[in-house]
């Protein structure tokens, strides 16, 4: 876990950060709606990996069950809705809330009794496989018969319900990309950012020095559950139906999991590109595919898959790090 | 309900569990030895599954007479794999070897998927529909079969560990790489064999499986999670653990069926998991780190 | 299946083509590919984009679809329908999420109407991409019943939800016990616990007391769908009691229940699925031999004295010689009905237009059918109503229809001989 951190946006950094953003932001008005729908994904999964980085990139704690948390807020913000009638711009809140009870709880036993490394990633996966089959058998909100939203068509864009056209839904993920990105710039220049870092590095060096390793790693636990749990709201409104084996799997972890570490881990821009990078991946191998006529199912996948062999191979510390040296975007110039 | 019935369904689940048992007897090898955590361990025994699969196809031979063929065979993909790939991977930390494995699990999953197609094969052997009745009780031949082959290549293996020099040696390597290093042991190559014998493991688990579910590509990942559930519950490493975990398992899952609704049976198995997790880290029989 | 590219059809912005700097190959795979073939001097053909999974564990009924629509042109200009369809398939690979990124790109292409897509999950997700583009989507197989209650008005589906399978299926018991004189007392309801089985559970449990069926559902045991073995589900069906065995299932959990049910020697008077897939399908018959004799599905099925059903037959003989159409009927049939219904559509919207489109699918009245039912015909939610089930019992290794009588090809049996007692 050596890999280099961040390099404190300077001048250059700062401006090209605001390129991209003004770029992504003008990006819909000349792009067709598939590629409107391309680059919504890769947005959310530039989400989702920057709350996972948040545990593992920056507090070294692998949490490869991170879909509970988006399954979590998906469900209770859709059940308050269809239910009650709340407003999903109200309902985040208690979707965080319970994300933040379970993180809190897992985190909470985890760190306790002492299970960490493996151990731990196991654990997670185990709670979000229990409470998968759980939801397969919770009627309230249809079981594993699936949970449906009504969809009316509405002609203006109605952020407080989450209804609108497919542009609404990007921005709303953009200003959530960019808002996590801020958010995790400003917790890396705090002391719990430094925390994190001399935990993730050298957890009884950590304690040695006074650090309340304990509290700490419950804050990037929740922090991190927490942020997950809008993707599951986004993912709620943006899909209209959710099924747990969909939203709660395994692969949805490790789908999660994937741009951070690709990208770079625990760096600030990593999770961005790498979910741009294994996005295009997929979907320009899918093109390739089809314009060669190759019809036989299971090759794009293992073309994807020796794709990220070679990437995790000669790449260890993911994309970001060897590329911004190229752009000379590191801050001492020498990582 | 009937007593009959709670045995009968019990001892199945024994018998289904020495199957598990054997398959992640596999994985605590390789971890217990090499520190790689196998996440292309169910891709693995899917492997051996449609090897068997096929060669029943071809030669009508039974899959417990191609048990060793398969292990042989698994042995070397096991042996290359870690050569090849996963070594440069033994000092990188746990989230790298992760994806490492992860993509050469899609790889497997997508290959026999382009190689064999989606649907489900399976070995049709003449005592497929066998079973013993003994008063009461009633055993699935197919069943007792495997049970008995699982403990028979579980008994090999650790008399391997045991007695032979390379088990030993392999056994020093993971009790003290530092030291194994210095009295001149070639770790590398006993990381290697170690790879190789828990592929074996796995490989004749599969032969065995064959027997009992029909294969798919997208069987894998299941397997793969539960023989970690299985490894963590009796104890990373340890080889005793591992065939008890296995059976734990096994008749847990088994009489949860009976008593919950049979789709939320897999509860009790992670359930089971998070309990020993919490309460006893390193699992039922491993050993303190 | 895709068509060559066209060149005329690259009308990507150049802005778009620059983010994918990153990746020149998917730039020119994304960028360069028109999948629909510009017909020249007909400038009126309806583009239709099928969404099947072709792989994935949903492959082989994915590509089973595919073989009705890949009869439908021919056939449909030989039936006197004088329109021009350009028909461009994709594979969403059983993933949802890819399903309606597979929309988005279709009609991104150009499509006119959307068919497909064999799965309830993925039905949903085309279905939001159609609403929002206007684009009309035909539903050819998805039972879950929601989808047509969401308040869609481009979605339109040719086939029952799943309490009206259900419905459909346990009338149907009625007959075929009063067909055969025997009549159970007592069952054991098992249904898998997916999103399908889950709708036909509950479809159950609301009709079994208002249809007044004469036996009693002793236990209802649900199982997982990614089930290793059925063993125990097995044990606890026949520790019930029961007389016979009420099936909702996939087609792999039937096979392992089947065999299971031998090795654990429990013989009820008969399975009977009142609607789900599995039984009739051909590898349930090449796994199981002669175990998968007698057992009874209440499906929607063709009727095989229909005389486009007879055409339809023919074609799908022709074109793919080497499989049994038998085994391929259910899908093929919904499959081929969904392109004939668009067809149909389009003869009398005389456009392309979504919105009249949507407004001739609304107004369909098919007397000519494939399956067994009433006319072709869709409620104001474009649910079609008169689709009707078939009890098929398998016989000598094929699914035979033995009611409703119009239909039949062979009297039912019933009890079934013992597993032991079969040629």
């Amino acid at each position: 876990m050596s890999g280099p951190r961040r390099a404190a946006p300077g001048g250059r950094a700062r401006v090209l950060l605001g390129l991209l953003l003004a770029l992504l932001m003008l990006l819909p008005f000349v792009v067709n709606p598939y590629l409107l729908s391309v680059l919504t994904l890769i947005l959310y999964l530039a989400y989702v990996g920057q709350a996972w980085n948040v545990m593992m990139g920056f507090a070294g704690q692998l949490s490869l069950g991170h879909s509970l948390y988006v399954g979590l807020g998906a469900y209770v913000s859709a059940a308050l809705f269809v239910h009650y009638g709340v407003p999903p711009a109200l309902g985040f809140l208690a979707a965080i809330l319970v994300a933040l009870v379970f993180g809190a709880a897992i985190g909470f036993l985890a760190f306790r009794f002492g299970v960490s490394g493996v151990y731990f990633a196991l654990l997670t996966i185990a709670f979000a496989e229990f409470t998968r089959i759980g939801f397969d058998h919770f009627d309230w909100v249809g079981g594993s018969g699936g949970f449906f939203l009504k969809v009316a068509q509405r002609d203006y864009n109605d952020l407080v319900n989450l209804r609108g056209s497919p542009e609404m839904f990007y921005y709303l993920l953009l200003a959530m990309t960019a808002g996590c990105f801020l958010l995790c710039h400003r917790l890396m220049q705090s002391r719990i950012g430094f925390y994190w870092l001399a935990i993730r590095e050298d957890q009884e060096a950590a304690q040695a020095v006074g650090i309340d390793v304990f509290r700490y790693k419950m804050l990037a636990v929740m922090l991190s559950a927490a942020l997950a749990s809008l993707a599951g709201v986004f993912t709620a409104f943006f899909n209209n139906n959710l099924f747990p084996f969909q939203i709660f799997g395994i692969e949805k972890s490790i789908e999660i999991i994937l741009g951070p570490i690709i990208g770079g881990l625990g760096t600030l821009f990593g999770p961005i590109l790498g979910a741009f990078v294994l996005t295009v991946l997929a979907e320009g191998l899918r093109g390739t595919m089809e314009a060669l006529g190759v019809v036989l199912p299971g090759v794009k996948q293992v073309f994807y898959g020796i794709c990220l062999l070679f990437v995790i191979m000669f790449l260890p510390h993911g994309i970001w790090p060897s590329l911004r040296r190229r752009l000379g975007l590191d801050s001492d110039g020498r990582r | 309900m009937p007593i009959e019935l709670y045995l009968n369904v019990a001892l199945g689940g024994v018998l289904t569990g020495l199957v598990y048992g054997l398959m992640a007897l596999g994985l605590s090898v390789i971890f217990g030895v090499v520190r790689v955590v196998n996440f292309a361990h169910g891709e693995m025994m899917t492997l051996a599954m449609y090897a068997a699969v096929m060669l029943f196809v071809y030669f009508k031979l039974d899959p417990l007479l191609l048990m060793l063929p398969i292990m042989a065979t698994l042995f070397l993909f096991g042996y290359a794999m870690q050569t090849a790939v996963i070594n440069p991977f033994i000092t990188r930390p746990e989230h790298s070897q992760f994806i490492l494995l992860v993509a050469i699990a899609i790889i497997m999953i997508n290959g026999l998927l382009m190689f064999f197609g989606p649907n489900a094969r399976n070995v049709l052997v003449d005592y497929a529909y066998d079973s013993y009745q003994i008063g009461p009780i009633l055993l699935d031949k197919v069943r007792v079969i495997a049970a008995l082959a699982a403990l028979a290549v579980a008994a090999a293996l650790f008399a391997f560990f045991r007695y032979a020099p390379t088990g030993k040696a392999i056994r020093a390597c993971a009790d003290n790489n530092r030291g194994a290093l210095v009295v001149g042991l070639n770790v590398k190559r006993l990381y290697a064999l170690t790879f190789g014998l828990g592929s074996a493991c796995v490989g004749a688990a599969g032969c065995m499986m064959v027997l009992l579910v029909d294969v798919t590509p997208m069987l894998g990942p299941t397997y793969t999670l539960l023989a970690f559930v299985i490894v963590i519950v009796g104890g990373l490493g340890s080889m005793g653990g591992a065939l008890l975990g296995g059976l734990l398992v096994g008749v847990s899952e088994a009489l949860a069926g009976l008593v919950l609704t049979p789709s939320a049976k897999s509860m009790v198995t992670f359930a089971l998991l998070i309990l020993v997790l919490l309460l006893r880290p390193q699992g039922l029989l491993g050993r303190k780190a | 299946m895709t068509s060559t590219s066209n060149k005329s059809a690259r009308r990507l912005p150049g802005v778009t083509r620059r983010t994918f700097t990153g990746s020149a190959i998917a730039a020119a795979a994304v960028a360069g590919v028109a999948p629909f073939n510009i017909v020249r001097g007909q400038a009126a053909a309806l583009k239709v984009g099928v969404i099947l999974p072709k792989s994935g564990p949903q492959a082989f009924f994915g590509q089973s679809c595919q073989r009705g629509i890949d009869i439908a042109p021919a056939l449909l200009a030989e039936m006197g329908y004088n329109v021009k369809l350009d028909v461009t398939s994709v594979d969403f690979e059983t993933n949802v999420d890819l399903a309606r990124s597979r929309a988005e790109k279709l009609v991104n292409d150009g499509a006119h109407v959307l068919i497909g897509p064999f799965d309830s999950g993925a039905a949903g997700a085309i279905a939001q991409v159609a609403e929002q583009k206007g684009v009309p989507f035909m539903i050819n197989i998805a039972a879950a019943p929601q989808i047509t209650e969401q308040g869609y008005k481009y979605v339109f589906r040719n086939f029952p939800t799943a309490p009206m399978l259900i419905g459909n299926g346990l009338s149907l018991m009625k007959e075929f016990f009063k067909a055969t004189g025997a009549t159970p007392k007592t069952a054991v309801f098992m249904h898998v616990n997916d999103t399908f089985g889950q709708a036909s559970a509950r479809g159950v449990e609301a009709l079994f007391p208002r249809l007044e069926m004469p036996f009693k559902i002793l236990e209802t045991i649900s199982y997982d769908p990614a089930a290793r073995d059925l063993s125990v589900e097995v044990a606890k069906a026949k520790a019930s009691g029961a007389e016979m065995v009420m099936l909702v299932s996939r087609l792999n959990d039937s096979i392992l229940l089947v065999r299971e049910m031998v090795k654990q020697r429990f013989e009820p008077m008969g399975i009977i699925s009142p609607g789900s897939p599995g039984m009739y399908e051909e590898q349930f018959f090449t796994t199981l031999g002669k175990f998968s004799e007698y057992c009874v599905t209440n499906v929607p099925w063709y009727n095989p004295k229909s005389e486009i059903a007879q055409k339809v037959a023919g074609a799908f003989r022709k074109q793919f010689p080497n499989d049994r159409l038998i085994g391929h009927i259910f899908n093929v049939g919904f499959s081929f009905e969904s392109m004939m219904i668009v067809a149909d559509a389009y003869q009398r919207a005389k456009s392309t237009n979504g919105q009249a489109l949507a407004e001739a699918l609304r107004a369909t009245k098919i007397d000519k059918r494939v399956m067994i039912g009433g006319a072709i015909q869709f409620n104001e939610k474009g649910q079609a109503t008169t689709i009707a089930s078939a009890a098929l019992q398998n016989r000598n290794l094929e699914p035979k229809v033995v009611l409703p009588a119009e239909a039949q090809e062979l009297k039912p049996v019933f009890p079934v001989p013992g597993w032991n007692n079969r040629g």
